[in-house]
């Protein structure tokens, strides 16, 4: 199992890696999809069943098809890409990745230094009754604020989202002329 | 199956948050900001999983699923607004949108 | 006496009038509200001027309304009419009224016609108000409001530059003097615990013995109100630039009634000066001086105008002389008598400058005798009157009276007699040279108008007054007539004269009368019979002419200490140094605000960069911890 673990993490890392540096969206998302089916994997072998489907039924499937999307509604053309393939120069990565790299250097040292890295996981399987237990026991404030941040969601996103006859605002159309 | 240790599932949580960060800093086209900004959040619901599982209680997951429902509601509301800013300004340019400038 | 009220109100309602209205009324109205309020006002001071010396009182107070009542300083809204306010509404309102006919011709093609007779108005308002005023706060009242209306009034042309620095010239230098009255005023109040006229001078002998300090300090203080606002020395300079203005309103202003405000104020506050022996003594000398220096530089003036106007300082330099003397009536009396010739004369030279289309100077007038007859006939009077020839004008009695006194009064002495004749001498010299200059010789300007009526009758009634008004005072061995001074006896003291020196008075009026016929004399052999005389002796002392010419060189002093430092500091601290702390604070502010608004860029990932860096910090700090 431990190999396993091993390979699916190297797989979600190098797929991430992949999203990141893609000029086409699509095939970022593609990478995408392959790094969200390895941490499912993950998810399942540290015992996590219940977050490892909802991984795969969530992320997976509703979100990245949701961006696909509104990728397809925004029509991008071809020449998107050559956009993309300008904008993503070494001077214009460099100096972020580095930052990056310190805090996760920092990370590691911080994760190094604890000793809870010491002891190994105790490979129990914590299923889908527990956790289920557990939202509706102790978290059902919780969860009844999702439902309201959903809900929330839902109207901002239909609100947002809609196209309205005259999209620009007042502000905006006097500078425009 | 006590050979994975806690710090690798932490490590990876790291590593992963790590490419999202740089996802989003270094790419313009708004969408791939959003896309890495779904990865860190993936990531840190990777590191309460771990969290969860060293402990082996259901809490680690059930923080996962706020996460979960938290990245659903902000992917929506985000593509929403992507849609809004592509109308206007005819760009995914994440810099075109500097009308605030100070 | 109950329409004392109306004196100062009706020409108040005539400024006010105009003011409001002046636009709009058709241009026959403006003269007859301007004129015939100050009309109405006079023929109220004659009705309350009869009743007033018929009826036995010697004093009516009116009180209008308490003004202000703060802190023990309580001032009332109230007038006070005896011997001396009488005297002083009388002239003002009669003189001003004859001076407002002449200017309804005089001002007829101006475009600001209205405005003219507002200031005037108003003008008339305040100076009777001044001599009404039964407190001296009120008095700073009317004192402020003659000094805005004459500031006004000179800069009337406001169109031309120069007319508008002499305006400011004017209220600058006598608002140097009117500080020094305020500080008066102040010192006053603390030590009297009142400003009533009537409660200091009852007060003044109780509280302080003659001699001491504090009467010295006020009546210095007060001094210098009235030297600035009757141009004495030092603070002469603005009135021969003050000129500038329309020549009614020298007329009225800078020659019959505002320039004597200062004597007014002297011989009101007489009660303190008469404790203050050695500020009498340098009034007097402040007298002497200025009427000696104002009467050289007369000597040199080109302009008929500015002739008058070192004529009129030389004047109230005999008045401030006959103040300085304790000779308080006699002072009074020249006031009168000059307020009569010297509107005689600046409206007559008035009327010369406009017939010869705005000519000023008088080496380029001459022989107006025959072509402006009244003119002619009415300033020589008012000459003769300046000059002060003898027996026939008033002028000879008014300053004979103040030359005896110099020398016989108990606080007169040899030298301000003799700097009073040498004046006269020299008085006599410049009057006749201008009336040789103006009216005799070769026609050098075409007279293009003539002075219609309304600007004679004035003239003709004021040369009637110059020479008649001097027979109601008439000397001790010369019918010994006292209608004058016996009036003013309950107001002012009488003077003392020293019993050996009545004997001679004959014999100083036989020399006074001699200065100023030989002065008459000396002035026809330099410009009727030998004009080149004149000439070379200009050009034998050209500096002492210049030197006189610029008035003794008092703008140049000035200007150079006064002015230029003035100037040099206002330049030092242009960037006022108090202003620099906070336009610091503003660019410190705009400074970080730039920087803030630097990091404002509108760029999202630069955002994100920030929280990472302060990220990378605070974890970096946790680790160190």
């Amino acid at each position: 199992m431990e190999i396993t673990f091993y390979i699916s993490a190297a797989v979600a890392i190098l797929s991430t890696m992949m999203v990141i540096t893609r000029f086409n969206i699509i095939h970022a998302l593609l990478y995408l999809v392959v790094s969200f089916l390895s941490l499912a994997t993950v998810f399942f072998i540290i015992g996590a069943p219940f977050a490892a489907a909802l991984e795969i039924i969530i992320y997976a499937g509703a979100i990245v098809v949701l961006i696909i999307f509104v990728i397809m509604m925004l029509n991008l053309k071809g020449d998107a890409i050559d956009q993309e393939r300008e904008w993503l120069t070494p001077q214009v990565w460099v100096g972020p990745a580095i930052l990056s790299f310190i805090l996760f250097a920092e990370l590691v040292y911080v994760l190094g230094s604890g000793n809870a890295g010491a002891s190994g996981l105790p490979n129990q399987l914590v299923d889908s009754r527990a956790v289920g237990k557990s939202l509706y026991g102790p978290y059902i404030l919780g969860v009844e604020l999702s439902g309201m941040l959903l809900m929330a969601g839902i109207v901002g996103a239909y609100h947002l989202g809609r196209q309205k006859k005259k999209v620009i605002h007042r502000f905006l159309e006097q500078k425009q002329e | 199956m006590n050979e994975i240790q806690i710090t690798g599932g932490l490590i990876l949580a790291g590593t992963l948050f790590m490419l999202g960060l740089i996802g989003v800093l270094i790419r313009r086209n708004i969408i791939f900001m959003l896309v890495s900004v779904e990865i860190m959040l993936n990531a840190s619901g990777l590191a309460f999983i771990v969290a969860g599982a060293k402990w082996a209680q259901p809490d680690g997951q059930v923080m996962f699923i706020f996460i979960l429902t938290m990245a659903a509601a902000e992917v929506s509301v985000g593509l929403a607004l992507i849609l809004q800013i592509f109308h206007q300004l005819k760009t995914l340019d994440s810099d075109a949108a500097n009308e605030m400038k100070g | 006496m109950n329409l004392l009220w109306l004196i100062p109100t009706l020409p108040f309602f005539g400024a006010l009038v105009l003011v409001l209205f002046g636009s709009q009324l058709p241009k026959k109205m403006v003269p007859i509200i301007g004129a015939g309020s100050v009309g109405l006002s006079a023929l109220v001071t004659f009705v309350v001027g009869a009743d007033f010396i018929s009826s036995s009182t010697t004093t009516y107070n009116f009180t209008a309304w308490q003004w202000l009542d703060v802190a023990g300083l309580s001032s009332a809204f109230a007038f006070h009419l005896d011997a001396l306010s009488l005297i002083f509404i009388f002239v003002i309102t009669f003189v001003g009224f004859l001076i407002h006919i002449y200017s309804s011709e005089f001002m007829e093609e101006d475009d600001g016609y209205a405005r003219f007779f507002a200031y005037l108005n108003l003008f008339v308002c305040s100076m009777l108000i001044l001599v009404l005023a039964d407190n001296l706060v009120l008095m700073y009242l009317g004192w402020e409001g003659v000094g805005l209306c004459s500031y006004l009034l000179i800069g009337f042309w406001y169109g031309e530059e120069k007319n508008g620095y002499a305006a400011r010239k004017a209220f600058i230098v006598t608002r140097v003097g009117d500080t020094a009255m305020a500080f008066g005023l102040f010192v006053l109040f603390q030590n009297f615990h009142t400003l009533n006229i009537q409660e200091i001078t009852t007060k003044a002998p109780q509280l302080f013995a003659v001699g001491s300090e504090i009467p010295l300090i006020i009546s210095l203080l007060l001094l210098g109100g009235a030297a600035g606002k009757s141009a004495q020395l030092p603070l002469q300079t603005w009135l021969p630039d003050a000129m500038a203005g329309p020549s009614p309103v020298s007329a009225l202003i800078h020659a019959a009634t505002m320039v004597t405000a200062g004597v007014y104020l002297i011989a009101r506050t007489h009660a303190i000066f008469e404790l203050a022996p050695v500020a009498l003594m340098i009034v007097g000398i402040i007298g002497a001086t200025t009427l000696l220096i104002a009467g050289f530089a007369a000597l040199t003036q080109f302009d008929l105008k500015r002739v008058l106007a070192y004529s009129t300082i030389s004047q109230i330099g005999y008045m401030f002389l006959a103040l300085g003397v304790g000779a308080w009536s006699a002072a009074i009396f020249h006031f009168m008598i000059h307020a009569f010739f010297k509107a005689l004369l600046f409206l007559a030279a008035g009327a010369v400058i406009m017939a010869l289309h705005h000519e000023h100077d008088m080496f380029k007038m001459g022989g107006l005798k025959k072509k402006l007859p009244v003119i002619y006939w009415t300033f020589l009077i008012g000459a003769s009157s300046l000059a002060a020839l003898p027996l026939i004008t008033g002028g000879f009695y008014s300053k004979d009276q103040i030359l005896w006194l110099t020398l016989a009064g108990v606080n007169g002495n040899i030298w301000f007699f003799l700097a009073a004749l040498l004046g006269a001498f020299v008085t006599s010299i410049y009057t006749f040279r201008m009336v040789y200059l103006t009216f005799f010789g070769q026609e050098k300007t075409h007279v293009h108008y003539t002075p219609g009526k309304l600007m004679n009758i004035p003239l003709i009634i004021l040369a009637a007054l110059s020479t008649l008004a001097g027979f109601i005072e008439l000397p001790h061995d010369f019918f010994h007539l006292t209608i004058f001074s016996d009036f003013l006896k309950p107001v002012l003291p009488s003077v003392v004269v020293e019993e050996d020196f009545e004997s001679i008075e004959y014999m100083v009026q036989m020399i006074a009368a001699g200065v100023s016929v030989s002065g008459v004399y000396v002035a026809y052999i330099f410009y009727v019979v030998k004009p080149e005389l004149a000439d070379e002796l200009k050009s034998s002392a050209a500096d002492l002419h210049q030197f006189w010419y610029s008035g003794w060189g008092f703008d140049r002093l000035y200007n150079f200490l006064f002015v230029r430092p003035f100037v040099f500091l206002a330049s030092i601290n242009k960037n006022d140094v108090v202003d620099r702390l906070y336009t610091g604070l503003v660019a410190i502010a705009e400074f970080f605000h730039r920087i803030f608004s630097f990091t404002q860029s509108g760029i999202l990932r630069w955002y994100i960069m920030g929280i990472v860096i302060g990220g990378i910090l605070l974890l970096t700090l946790g680790l160190i911890s």
